[in-house]
């Protein structure tokens, strides 16, 4: 009875081992995602990095309820795009703080594009193309941006962007049609 | 790998991802957003490994929400000062209208009181009038009663 006790105690110690494990390797593998996806929807880096940790706080609190019905990285978007919703909803009430704490300003985002061997007029193009998806991607919906983002910049399927956002596929399809077409008339304008 | 060839395959891989979404985007619609996303991608790498500087933020952190504290103190106190002045407003004119009420309904009632007497002395007039009237009128017989006495 007792060696069984022992046993039993070993192998929920081997569990915990082999789960804490497990999420170390999917915050090492998912951090930079879910930051990158946190600074382009917010375009604010410490806000970003708060909004991370917290995501993989929460994720550590839950990962015993993940039941692997999604992919690890759906899961992770899921709980991110709700801490940024909270976020954003608590930020509405605190009208006196200021808008963002480290915020990227548009030029400056612009300004990073790889270097690559691509020519200089080259580089001008694809500034002024990116300064005009950031303006439109500003005006969008909270709900627009996180669809648009999670297609274009994470290049997520459509069926996974439902699932981490908890919208139906024709609900997505619709907010990125919108989104496009935002873009569209952004980077007419420019002609 | 020239930037435009690395869009071209970037575009290509999305193109090929295989799910049912058509957009039907244009050539510079995907090369625009083929820039936005590598624009992004290289903007968190630099973030994600730029040195932090926790404390500076903190200390900063910490003015601000002590500024933001005052400042909604200071907006509540307003708030609430302002709606006890406006109660005290309100109190003052109720005060200052039952004032004027009473002063009102006083003067009436003089008004009243001094119609009624210049009323009573109109009446005591008349009568007095008819009164010195009603003597003068036998006057014409009593000189006649006189006349005959004197014959």
């Amino acid at each position: 009875m007792a060696a069984g006790t022992v046993l039993e105690a070993m192998t929920m110690e081997t569990a915990q081992a082999v789960a804490a494990e497990e999420f170390a390797q999917i915050v090492q593998s998912h951090r930079p995602q879910i930051f990158r996806f946190l600074l382009a929807s917010t375009r604010d880096v410490d806000l970003a990095e708060t909004l991370t940790q917290e995501c993989f706080l929460k994720a550590h609190r839950n990962w015993s309820s993940f039941r692997g019905e999604s992919s690890a990285m759906t899961w992770l978007m899921r709980i991110a795009i709700n801490l940024q919703k909270d976020h954003w909803r608590n930020r509405r009430m605190q009208f006196w703080r200021l808008t963002q704490t480290n915020a990227v300003d548009l030029d400056e985002a612009s300004e990073w594009l790889p270097g690559g061997e691509s020519s200089a007029e080259q580089q001008m193009l694809a500034k002024e193309q990116v300064e005009h998806v950031w303006k439109a991607v500003k005006g969008l919906s909270e709900r627009q941006r996180t669809v648009f983002l999670l297609r274009f910049v994470e290049e997520r399927d459509l069926s996974e962007i439902a699932q981490a956002t908890g919208l139906s596929e024709g609900t997505v399809k619709a907010h990125l049609s919108r989104a496009l077409a935002r873009v569209r008339t952004e980077l007419g304008g420019r002609r | 790998m020239s930037f435009l060839k690395q869009n071209v395959q970037q575009t290509e891989r999305i193109g090929g991802r295989g799910d049912e979404l058509d957009l039907g985007l244009e050539p510079e619609l995907e090369q625009a957003l083929d820039a936005f996303r590598l624009s992004v991608h290289a903007l968190s790498e630099a973030a994600y490994s730029r040195p932090r500087t926790v404390t500076v933020l903190t200390h900063r952190r910490v003015w601000r929400q002590a500024a933001g504290w005052a400042l909604g103190c200071v907006l509540t106190a307003g708030i609430v000062s302002t709606g006890f002045y406006e109660q005290h407003q309100r109190q003052v004119a109720a005060q200052r209208a039952a004032q004027q009420a009473e002063q009102n309904r006083l003067a009436a009632q003089q008004m009243r009181e001094q119609q009624m007497r210049e009323e009573d002395e109109l009446l005591a007039k008349v009568d007095s009038d008819v009164a010195r009237e009603v003597p003068s009128a036998m006057e014409p017989l009593a000189q006649l009663v006189a006349e005959d006495e004197s014959e």
